[in-house]
């Protein structure tokens, strides 16, 4: 093994011995001294925001749209609701196309080429900036239409969706096992049928909560939605019109000058990372869990 | 009823490696056929010929023919209606996790679009009598989950499954080998019921069971029939030495 | 056999008059369904459709920015990346203060991100007792999943003010005579976002590295144990060399996700174009002069400029990203990685 051809020789002798347990020991106090600080951050991000936001969170937050300036009160009734119509269009296309996506590659021609060039692109597409795909969805959408909308806010996320949706999706497809699928076919049912009433069937659970993973992180993105969906001050639940969002509102607020808007701020963050942290957990739960109860 | 099988000159390979060489045999209808023979040598293969389940590997390939009543059944592009009239049990049990009891056994004809709530409860009943699991779980069919059954009991689902399609045969691919003594009498009790109504083939690696429950038995060795004929003949006073070999203990 | 035989045959008998009729209908039935390849034609090529989608929707991408760029394409060609003049009044537009925004901070958060992801994963894999690794690395996963605005608002209220008043500060004192820390010094600059970019790829290089930690065979680590190695010794010859690969592969994927970082960027950097040897000065980075001038821009140039800028992040995080992917995959053998 090339591994043990270049190891360093283990001599023998008394300061040598020493030097290699001190090194041990410098190690171990290393990975420690690491963990522990980088736990403090998160530590110190989640504290902070427990701190800020839930005191500003109150029932005006959720019911409330933003007041003009130096007045005190409002909330963020309109991101909220604006972020609710943007996800809704987003999951609405990028849901369907992205399980779809991750059954064909578990299911038809799972070692071609096709597939894992499809893979390989998914993953691969994940970690492009957000930003350009705004971008491209402006060139798109916006330009033709010659005004920022909803619509658009939502494609943009809604194409940032499918990438992660169709690897979880296949990640979950592919934990069913095998004879599971055997005896779908054996009893003689068509291919469509086996896999989405049987193989879908089986592995829903995960699939589902692979889709709230997706959803909750394009949740809280900012830049696709800077020159799509733009913002808006007012109550607007048209998909034509410029529509605000939370994420957005937060950005908005925090490069602001006004402490007000910074309360703001932090509340709605709060309100995101709660969403966020849920989603994550679920995540974890079911795919530790494992997604079949008890079947061989 | 059930119908006789005919194979002739079938090959089949998983990738480059020629698991069955020039399998010739028929089988007779309404009666068991047990196929024996050691690990590996391609018993499993052959019976997943028989419908069509060897080409769902993406490896797998096939020649020759293979006739069911008279039906070539690889002379159709599409298994899916082979599979409808040739029922398998597979080794280890394999209900489906996210349904009852009665949802597995009614699934092969719902999900083929099944509709008749009346007989569909019979279908179901009939079948798990002949698998002689009904008194055990008639109680709450509806809403006992079929993967919370014992192992034994499983494999009795899946058997009732096979049988709700009212197939001409049934494979059974080593249907007992992960069950414990009682379950395994169980199931062999209930292949002595079910051959007269259907054509039974039941790969097994048990001797014994082979002649507890089957008219005929073939003796597969490294890919190849070595013998195949009447149970109590390959047991007492078989023609080829191979098979004295295997039957006496010498390997395998 | 009979009939009559068949039915005294099926244990116990049927329980209604129907039953035996209920035979036929049911083989009736299936042999009436025919073979589906219609409908299993359809649903195959819809699967195959959505697949097709992904990449799609990268020509996409890549269509509208080419197309929306090619006025500054034309007009500057390849000169535009190494022009440091940014002067959308007059018309003159050059990329490099961007590139090097990027790039510097990147690596800095590199800097500063890497030894302390290898240490945490080497704690979490190697050193950690078990009942505390599922919720450490639960910890660690849910720093990766705060959006970025989020660690944006926090670095302008938490981190800033203290960098601005102690670090800072202190690291013109040591540090002044390089040349990197010189006053003045206002919090926000290139520092600053190199801090809140390691912080927010840490958690990526981390799981990676714990994933190809794990994926190196027990076997690798008991034969340098046999020879009598001290557990870092173990570490470092038993694991780390037979997973360097993997690891390298996720630093590139850290690094990938430090070039397109945007939000928490905007917010801390202090967008001022311009070239400074000084790691306290604002600075500016690719992604970050998009986000803020892009819905502004008041002409055609100037919006193919920030497109073309925008074309060139899309092409260089592409590059990377599919360099990392290709070297995790080769040690975790194409396994989805999750979190990222």
């Amino acid at each position: 093994m090339a591994s043990t051809t270049a190891m360093p020789p283990l001599r023998a002798g008394a300061t040598n011995r020493f030097i290699r347990v001190i090194f041990n020991h410098l190690a171990t106090v290393y990975a420690i001294g690491s963990t522990l600080l980088v736990m403090a951050p998160l530590i110190a991000i989640f504290a902070y925001l427990l701190f800020k936001g839930a005191s500003s969170l109150n029932l005006n937050f959720f019911t409330q749209v933003p007041k003009p300036v130096g007045e005190l009160g409002g909330g963020m009734a309109n991101s909220i609701l604006g972020s609710g119509i943007l996800l809704a269009i987003a999951s609405l296309m990028g849901v369907p196309i992205g399980i779809a996506a991750g059954i064909y590659i578990a299911e038809f021609g799972r070692d071609k080429r096709l597939s894992n060039m499809v893979r390989f692109t998914a993953d691969v597409l994940n970690g492009v900036p957000s930003i350009v795909m705004g971008i491209a969805v402006y060139t798109l959408i916006v330009v033709p239409q010659k005004h920022f909308s909803a619509l658009s806010g939502g494609v943009a996320l809604g194409i940032m969706m499918i990438p992660t949706i169709t690897r979880t999706t296949e990640e979950m497809l592919l934990m069913v096992p095998l004879n599971v699928r055997e005896a779908a076919l054996g009893l003689g049912l068509p291919n469509w049928r086996s896999v989405l009433s049987i193989t879908l069937r089986t592995a829903s659970p995960g699939v589902i909560t692979g889709c709230m993973l997706a959803f909750a992180r394009v949740a809280g993105e900012t830049a696709p939605l800077l020159f799509t969906a733009f913002g808006n001050q007012f109550w607007s639940t048209s998909i034509d019109q410029p529509i605000a969002a939370l994420p957005l509102q937060i950005y908005v607020y925090a490069l602001s000058p006004y402490d007000e808007w910074h309360r703001l701020a932090w509340a709605g963050a709060l309100v995101l990372i709660v969403l966020i942290v849920v989603s994550v957990a679920l995540v974890r739960y079911v795919a530790g869990r494992g997604v079949l109860k008890g079947a061989s | 009823m059930g119908v006789g099988i005919d194979v002739s000159d079938l090959n089949a390979w998983y990738g480059a490696n020629h698991t069955l060489q020039n399998i010739s045999l028929k089988i007779p209808a309404n009666h068991a056929t047990a196929l024996i023979g050691p690990s590996g040598c391609g018993k499993s293969t052959f019976v997943r010929c028989l419908n069509r389940m060897h080409e769902t590997n993406p490896v797998g390939r096939v020649t020759g023919s293979v006739r069911v009543g008279d039906t070539d059944i690889y002379a159709q592009a599409s298994p899916v209606e082979i599979r409808r009239r040739i029922g398998m049990v597979f080794q280890r049990p394999n209900p489906f996790p996210t349904m009852s009891i009665y949802d597995n056994v009614a699934s092969g004809l719902r999900l083929n679009g099944f509709r008749n709530r009346k007989i569909l409860d019979d279908v179901v009943e009939r079948s798990l009598q002949q698998a002689a699991l009904w008194d055990e779980v008639k109680v709450d069919l509806k809403k006992k989950s079929g993967a919370s059954l014992s192992g034994g009991q499983q494999q009795r689902l899946c058997i009732a499954r096979a049988l709700a399609v009212d197939p001409e045969v049934m494979l059974m691919d080593e249907p007992a080998s992960a069950l414990d003594p009682v379950s395994t009498a169980k199931i062999e009790d209930l292949i002595f019921q079910l051959k007269s109504q259907y054509t039974i083939v039941i790969v097994t690696h048990n001797m014994q069971q082979a002649a507890r429950v089957a008219e005929n038995t073939g003796f597969f060795l490294n890919g190849k029939l070595v013998e195949f004929d009447a149970t109590h003949k390959i047991f007492t006073n078989p023609t080829d030495k191979r098979t004295e070999d295997y039957i006496t203990g010498r390997f395998g | 056999m009979s009939g009559e035989a068949n039915e005294s045959q099926t244990g116990g008998g049927s329980t209604t008059p129907g039953a035996e009729a209920a035979q036929s209908p049911v083989r009736a039935f299936l042999l009436s369904r025919g073979n589906s390849k219609l409908a299993d034609g359809v649903f195959s090529g819809l699967m195959l459709l959505c697949a097709l989608s992904i990449f799609a929707i990268v020509i996409l991408i890549l269509v509208e920015l080419i197309s929306g760029s090619k006025m500054t394409i034309q007009k500057f060609g390849l000169p535009f990346f190494f022009g440091s003049a940014w002067d959308p009044v007059n018309g003159n537009f050059g990329a490099l203060p961007f590139i090097y925004g990027t790039v510097v901070s990147s690596i800095l958060s590199l800097v500063i991100a890497v030894p302390l992801a290898l240490g945490v994963a080497i704690f979490l894999t190697e050193m950690c007792p078990p009942w505390l690794r599922s919720s450490l690395s639960f910890f660690t996963e849910l720093l990766a999943t705060i959006p970025s605005v989020v660690y944006g608002l926090w670095a302008i209220f938490v981190l800033i003010p203290p960098l601005r008043q102690y670090v800072n500060p202190f690291l013109i004192k040591i540090l002044g005579w390089t040349g990197f820390f010189v006053s003045p010094n206002y919090g926000f600059g290139m520092f600053a976002a190199g801090v809140i970019l390691a912080i927010m790829i840490l958690p990526i290089i981390s799981s990676l590295t714990r994933e190809v930690m794990s994926a190196v065979p027990r076997a690798q680590r008991e034969a340098v144990l046999a020879l009598g190695a001290t557990r870092w010794e173990m570490i470092r010859m038993g694991v780390l060399r037979n997973a360097r690969i993997g690891i390298v592969g996720a630093i590139i994927l850290g690094l990938g996700r430090a070039l397109g970082e945007t939000m928490a960027v905007t917010m801390v950097i202090g967008n001022r174009p311009e070239i400074v040897r000084s790691l306290l000065a604002p600075a500016y980075s690719m992604a970050s002069v998009i986000a803020n001038e892009f819905s502004e821009a008041s002409d055609q140039l100037y919006l193919s400029a920030l497109i073309e800028i925008g074309l060139a992040l899309f092409i260089v995080t592409i590059i990377v990203n599919a360099l990392a992917r290709v070297l995790v995959w080769a040690v975790t053998r194409g396994a989805p990685v999750r979190g990222t």
